[in-house]
C-alpha cells in the first residue's frame, strides 16, 4: 500500500471515528453473539457427549413391575443391545431434618462390588455405599448442597411405608440427572426431589424385589436399530409388567438439555447474520458518501495514473479496519459473555464441570463474516469508483435530480411547507436506502422485541398454570395407588379446605402408525382446583366417558374431537381400550390427557383409587397442615404450588432477566448504528444545503428538522413494522423453543412492545441529538464556499 | 430588532473592527481594523485579493461571523453584541445571500427555492414576483438539476431579495459563470438596486465589476487601502470582463 494512501485511511477513520465505532458495535455484537452461543454450543454439546460416554448413560430405559434376575440374559441377547445392567428403581419420602414438608425421592440400587455397567455416578464427596449396609446412601449432589447436607448426616426416609434412618456417605451427580425437576415440573427446583443411591440388597428388602428387578439400562451397538431393540426389549418384558422402553431420546434430563443445544443452533444461524447485515448496508452508505465526497481526489489519483482496483482497495482497507477491529471486539465480547453465561447454565444443568469452550472455527466464521461483509458494501461501490473518469471527476457534480421525486410535493404542496418537502423528497429520491434504513430498524427491533414477547409469554404460561389451570396450594402424591378413603381423611385435616382426587397413570397413546408415551390424569369430575382449559381458558367439564387431549397430543397423534384413540394401559391389568376423544385442552407444559377418574379406575378393573389429592389450604393454618401432612404415613411427598412458582419465577429473574438487557441492548445498538450513520451521511451530504437554510434565517432547530424529519419518519415507519416483524419472529421462536416438554404461548405483549419501541426511540434521540450538535457546531461559511 | 429607517443613518457604521482566527503564532489576522460607513441604498464592490479580508468583512456584517474586536452597526444597532438566535434573527428580517455556488435546495423547485424565504419573512414579494424581477418567469417549477448556472444563480438572487432585504450581499456572485452569463447575473443585482433600493454589498476578484458601483472598496492585508467613488454608474451590460 501507498505511504501517503496509508496516512488518508488513518486520518479520514479518525475524521469519521463516531460512524465507525457505530458500525463496528454492530459487527462486534454480531460476531459476539457468533462466537458465544456457538462457543455456547460446543461446551454444553462436546460436555454432555464426555459426560454420557464416560458414565454410561443408557441407550434405552425400559420398566417394569417385576422381572426374574433370570431374564437379564433375554434382554441381553436382544440383537444390537452391547451392555446391561438390571436395577431397582422406587420412589422414596424424605421427611427433612427441619420437620418440613415430605420430599419426594427416587432411590436406586448400585450393584454389588462393582460400577454400574450402565448409567454409572460420579461420586463428588464421600464414597459409594458398603453393599453389605443398607442403610449407606448416596445423595444427588445438587440435593445435598440445597438442603445442606454432607457426609455423615442421617437422612429419615420411608421406602415403600418402611420408615428408615439411613446414613448419607457420599453425593454424587449422574448423567442421568443433569437436568432434575421435581415430579410434574419443568424448573429446577434442588431442595425439592431428591435421588438416593443405595446397596441393592437394600432396595430388593424395601420393594420386596429380591431376586428381581423393575428396571433395564441398555446401550447398545453402533449399528443397532433402536425402534427394532425398543419392540424387542418390550415384547420380553410384556410378561412382567413393562410400561414401555423407550430410548435416551425420551428421557426427560437429556431432552431439556438437547433442546437447550438446538435453540443455541437455531439463534447461532439468526442473529449473527442480522446484524452482519445490517453492518454491510451500513458500510455501503458511508463508504459510497465517502466516494462521493472525494470524487476529485478519487480523479486525481486516476489522472496521476492509479489503477481502478488501487483506488478500490484504497476504500476496501477502510471498510476493513471498522469491520475487522468490530469482528475482534465482538471475539472479545463474545469470550467474556460466553464465560458469564456458564455459571448460570451450571444452575440448571448439573455438570460435573462445564468451561466454556473456545471454537476456533467459530473465530474464523465470525472474522470471514465480517471481512464478506465490508467486501460487499464496497465492492457495490466500485462500480462507481471505476465509471469515474479522471476529468468528470474534476467538475462539479451537477445538483441531484430531484424532478422525478416532485411530484409528491405537489400533491401534498397545500400542506406541507417547504421544509417538510424537502424532507419528503428526499425519502421519495432515496427510497433504496430508506428502506434499507427501516428494514434494519425494523429487523434490528424484532429481534428484541421476538424475544421479550417470548419472556412475557413464560409469564403468562406462569400465570395460567399457577392461576387457571393448578389452582391447589399442595399436591400431594401417595406412595402407591390406594384407596380414595384417605382423601376424606386429608379433607378432615384442620386447615385443609378442599381436596380433590387425582390418579395418574402411565399410558402409550396410539393413532395408526402414531404413538406418544405419556399418561392420563384422573380428576375428579367437577375437579376445581385442578382444571382442564380450553382454547379460550374455560374449564371443560370431563365427561363421563372418553378422553380429552392436551392441544400439544392431539398434535403428535394427528387427532381431533371426534376421532377414536387406542390407550394401552401401562399399569395394574394393562389393557389395550379405544376412547373417544371428547375434547382438546389448552396445554402450556407436557402432553397431558384427562379423564374423570373414575373412568380411568375403570379402565385399570379397580375401583375408588386415588395416586395422589390437590389441596387448597387455609393460608393461617398453613403451618399445621403441613404438620399433619409430614406425619401422613402413605403420603410420598408434598409439593407447594408456591414453591414450584419461586423456582419458575427465580429461573426468569436470573436467565430471562439477563437477556432482557441484553435484548434492549441488541436493539439499541442496532438502532443507533444505522440511525447515527444515516444522519451523519445525510449530514455531509447536505452540509451546504442545511448551512444556506441556516443564512437564509433559519433557526437551528427549524435547520435541525430538515435533517432530522426525515430520519424521524424512518423511525416512525420502522416502528409499527418492527412490531409487526418481533410478533412474527416472536411466533417463530416459540415454535422453535416450544417442545413436548412445554409450549410458550405467544400473547400480546405490551410491555416488550413498549420496551422495544423505548430503546429504538431512544437510539433515534440519542443519534440525532449527537448529530444535532455536530450541526450547531459547523462553520456555515465553510460549508458554503465548499465545492459540493 | 427594531426597524429604524432614519435616512440620515449610514446601513453600516463599523469602527476598529478586527478578526483573528486561531490563537499564538497559528493566528490568522483576517482583518486589522476596518473603520468603514455604508450609506443606504448603494452598489457596494469590495475588491482584493483572496485572504485580504473582504469576505470576512461581508460575512460579519451578514451576520454570519463575530468580530474579535470592535463594532458593526446596523441601523444604529450593533451586530458584534448578539447572540447566535439574534443574528439569525437579522439575517431572516434584514438581509439576503447570494454565493459563489448558488446554494439552492436540489429536492425544492425555482419557486419553492424562494417560497423558503417568503414563508418565513414578515414583508415579502410574492415567489412570482421575486422570479419575474431576474427574468424566471417561465421557469419557475423547474428543478435546480433542470436549470443552468445562470439561471440557478439567478433563482438564488431572487431568493434573497423576496423578502425585501435592506441589504442585499453577494459574495462572488459570478464567480462559476461565464462573463456573458456572469454580466446578466449583474445586471439582475443593479435593477434591484435601482428598483427596490437595496443596499448591495459585492465581494469579487473581477476588478471590472467596480464600474457598476457607487463606492469601490479595495483591501490587501485585512485593511482597506482605497475608498473610491464613481461619478457614474457604469451599466453591467457595459462592463468588459
Amino acid at each position: 500500500m501507498v505511504r501517503a494512501l496509508g496516512a488518508k485511511l488513518r486520518r479520514d477513520l479518525w475524521r469519521m471515528k463516531g460512524q465507525a465505532l457505530a458500525i463496528g458495535a454492530v459487527i462486534a455484537v454480531g460476531v459476539a453473539m457468533q462466537i458465544m452461543m456457538t462457543g455456547l454450543h460446543l461446551s454444553l454439546s462436546e460436555t454432555r457427549d464426555a459426560y454420557y460416554e464416560r458414565y454410561r448413560l443408557a441407550d434405552v430405559f425400559a420398566s417394569a413391575t417385576r422381572v426374574p434376575n433370570a431374564v437379564t440374559s433375554d434382554l441381553a441377547g436382544i440383537d444390537g443391545v452391547s451392555r446391561i445392567e438390571p436395577r431397582i428403581t422406587g420412589s422414596a419420602r424424605i421427611d427433612p431434618a427441619d420437620g418440613g414438608l415430605p420430599i419426594a425421592a427416587m432411590t436406586i440400587s448400585l450393584p454389588d462390588g462393582r460400577a454400574p455397567a450402565v448409567n454409572d455416578l460420579l461420586i463428588t464427596s464421600g464414597r459409594k455405599p458398603d453393599p453389605n449396609r443398607n442403610t449407606e446412601v448416596v445423595v444427588l449432589e445438587a440435593f445435598a448442597i440445597a438442603r445442606g447436607l454432607t457426609v455423615g448426616d442421617p437422612l429419615v426416609a420411608t421406602l415403600n411405608g418402611t420408615r428408615m434412618t439411613l446414613r448419607i456417605v457420599g453425593t454424587a451427580t449422574s448423567p442421568e440427572f443433569l437436568y432434575v425437576t421435581p415430579p410434574g415440573e419443568f424448573v429446577p427446583d434442588d431442595g425439592r426431589y431428591a435421588v438416593l443411591w443405595m446397596p441393592r440388597a437394600a432396595l430388593e428388602a424395601a420393594y420386596d424385589l429380591r431376586g428381581g428387578f423393575n428396571q433395564a439400562l441398555l446401550t447398545l451397538s453402533r449399528d443397532a436399530k433402536t425402534e427394532a431393540v425398543l419392540d424387542a426389549v418390550d415384547r420380553v418384558l410384556d410378561p412382567y409388567g413393562g410400561t414401555g422402553a423407550y430410548a435416551r431420546g425420551d428421557h426427560m434430563s437429556n431432552r431439556f438439555i438437547t433442546e437447550e443445544i438446538n435453540g443455541l443452533t437455531m439463534s447461532s444461524a439468526v442473529v449473527p447474520p442480522v446484524f452482519l447485515a445490517v453492518a454491510a448496508f451500513l458500510l455501503y452508505i458511508v463508504i459510497s458518501r465517502l466516494v462521493q465526497a472525494e470524487r476529485e481526489e478519487i480523479g486525481l489519483l486516476k489522472a496521476f495514473g492509479y489503477r481502478n482496483h488501487e483506488v478500490g482497495l484504497h476504500y476496501l482497507e477502510m471498510a476493513l479496519a471498522i469491520s475487522l477491529g468490530g469482528a475482534l471486539a465482538g471475539c472479545a465480547l463474545g469470550v467474556v459473555s460466553g464465560r458469564a453465561m456458564i455459571p448460570l447454565y451450571t444452575t440448571y444443568y448439573k455438570f460435573p464441570f462445564l468451561l466454556f469452550r473456545l471454537d476456533a472455527a467459530s473465530f474464523l466464521i465470525g472474522l470471514a463474516g465480517s471481512v464478506t461483509v465490508s467486501s460487499v458494501g464496497v465492492l457495490w461501490v466500485m462500480r462507481r469508483i471505476i465509471a469515474l473518469t479522471p476529468s468528470e471527476a474534476m467538475r462539479p457534480p451537477t445538483p441531484p435530480d430531484y424532478s422525478r421525486a416532485g411530484g409528491v410535493g405537489r400533491a401534498l404542496a397545500q400542506w406541507l411547507d417547504q421544509p417538510s418537502r424537502m424532507v419528503l423528497r428526499r425519502i421519495t429520491r432515496q427510497p433504496a436506502r430508506m428502506a434499507g434504513a427501516v428494514i434494519g430498524i425494523a429487523a434490528g427491533m424484532s429481534l428484541s422485541l421476538g424475544m421479550l414477547t417470548i419472556f412475557e409469554g413464560f409469564n403468562t404460561a406462569l400465570d395460567r398454570s399457577f392461576g387457571q389451570i393448578d389452582r391447589s396450594d399442595a399436591t400431594v402424591s401417595l406412595i402407591y395407588p390406594a384407596s380414595d378413603s384417605i382423601l376424606l381423611e386429608l379433607g378432615r385435616i384442620d386447615g385443609v379446605q378442599q381436596a380433590e382426587p387425582v390418579r395418574q397413570v402411565a399410558v402409550v397413546f396410539r393413532n395408526g402408525r402414531a404413538t406418544h408415551r405419556g399418561a392420563i390424569t384422573g380428576l375428579a369430575a367437577g375437579s376445581d382446583l385442578y382444571r382442564a382449559l380450553d382454547g379460550d381458558g374455560h374449564p371443560l367439564t370431563l365427561p363421563e366417558r372418553g378422553i380429552v387431549l392436551s392441544s400439544s397430543l392431539a398434535q403428535v397423534l394427528g387427532l381431533q374431537t371426534g376421532d377414536t384413540i387406542t390407550l394401552e394401559i401401562r399399569e395394574a391389568a394393562r389393557p389395550t381400550v379405544s376412547a373417544p376423544v371428547v375434547a382438546i385442552a389448552d396445554s402450556l407444559m407436557g402432553t397431558p390427557a384427562y379423564m374423570r377418574i373414575e373412568a380411568l379406575n375403570q379402565l385399570l378393573g379397580q375401583r375408588n383409587r386415588i395416586a395422589g389429592a390437590y389441596l387448597q389450604i387455609d393460608p393461617s393454618q398453613e403451618a399445621a397442615v403441613r404438620q399433619r401432612l409430614s406425619n401422613f404415613p402413605m403420603i410420598a411427598g408434598v409439593s407447594l404450588s408456591k414453591d414450584a412458582q419461586q423456582a419458575f419465577a427465580r429461573m426468569m429473574d436470573q436467565g430471562a432477566g439477563s437477556v432482557r438487557y441484553v435484548m434492549g441492548f441488541m436493539a439499541f445498538v442496532i438502532t443507533f448504528g444505522i440511525i447515527y450513520n444515516t444522519a451523519r451521511v445525510a449530514q455531509a451530504e447536505r452540509a451546504r444545503e442545511l448551512a444556506s437554510l441556516r443564512v437564509i434565517g433559519f433557526y437551528r432547530s427549524e435547520t435541525a428538522f430538515v435533517l432530522l424529519g426525515e430520519l424521524g419518519v424512518v423511525v416512525l415507519i420502522a416502528l409499527p413494522l418492527g412490531l409487526a416483524l418481533g410478533r412474527w419472529m416472536a411466533h417463530g421462536i416459540a415454535a422453535g423453543f416450544s417442545t413436548e416438554i412445554y409450549q410458550v404461548p405467544v400473547v400480546a405483549a405490551p410491555h416488550s412492545m413498549g420496551i422495544a419501541t423505548c430503546v429504538v426511540l431512544g437510539a433515534a434521540v440519542a443519534s440525532g441529538w449527537l448529530v444535532k450538535r455536530d450541526m450547531d457546531r459547523a462553520d456555515i461559511i465553510l460549508a458554503l464556499k465548499t465545492r459540493e | 430588532m427594531e426597524q429604524t429607517r432614519d435616512t440620515d443613518l449610514p446601513a453600516f457604521d463599523v469602527r476598529g473592527l478586527t478578526r483573528t482566527y486561531g490563537t499564538g503564532h497559528t493566528a490568522v489576522h483576517a482583518l486589522r481594523g476596518v473603520d468603514l460607513r455604508i450609506a443606504r441604498g448603494e452598489i457596494v464592490v469590495l475588491l482584493g485579493p483572496s485572504g485580504s479580508g473582504k469576505s470576512t468583512l461581508l460575512n460579519i456584517l451578514g451576520g454570519l461571523d463575530r468580530p474579535t474586536s470592535g463594532e458593526a452597526l446596523f441601523n444604529g444597532q450593533s451586530l458584534s453584541q448578539m447572540n447566535d438566535r439574534a443574528l439569525t434573527t437579522y439575517r431572516r428580517a434584514h438581509v439576503g445571500f447570494v454565493f459563489q455556488f448558488y446554494n439552492l435546495m436540489a429536492s425544492l423547485t425555482a419557486r419553492e427555492n424562494v417560497e423558503l424565504v417568503t414563508e418565513i419573512a414578515a414583508h415579502p414579494m410574492t415567489p412570482e414576483e421575486a422570479l419575474a424581477l431576474v427574468g424566471l418567469s417561465d421557469r419557475m417549477d423547474h428543478f435546480p438539476s433542470q436549470l443552468s448556472g445562470g439561471e440557478q444563480q439567478r433563482v438564488a438572487i431572487a431568493r434573497a431579495i423576496a423578502k425585501q432585504p435592506e441589504v442585499l450581499f453577494c459574495d462572488e456572485p459570478t464567480g462559476a459563470l461565464d462573463s456573458a452569463t456572469g454580466r446578466s447575473v449583474l445586471a439582475v443585482l443593479d435593477d434591484v438596486n435601482r428598483r427596490l433600493g437595496t443596499t448591495v454589498l459585492i465581494v469579487t476578484h473581477a476588478a471590472a465589476t467596480a464600474a457598476m458601483a457607487d463606492t469601490v472598496i479595495r483591501f490587501a492585508d485585512g485593511q482597506i487601502r482605497e475608498i473610491t467613488r464613481n461619478p457614474t454608474r457604469t451599466p453591467p451590460e457595459g462592463i468588459e470582463w
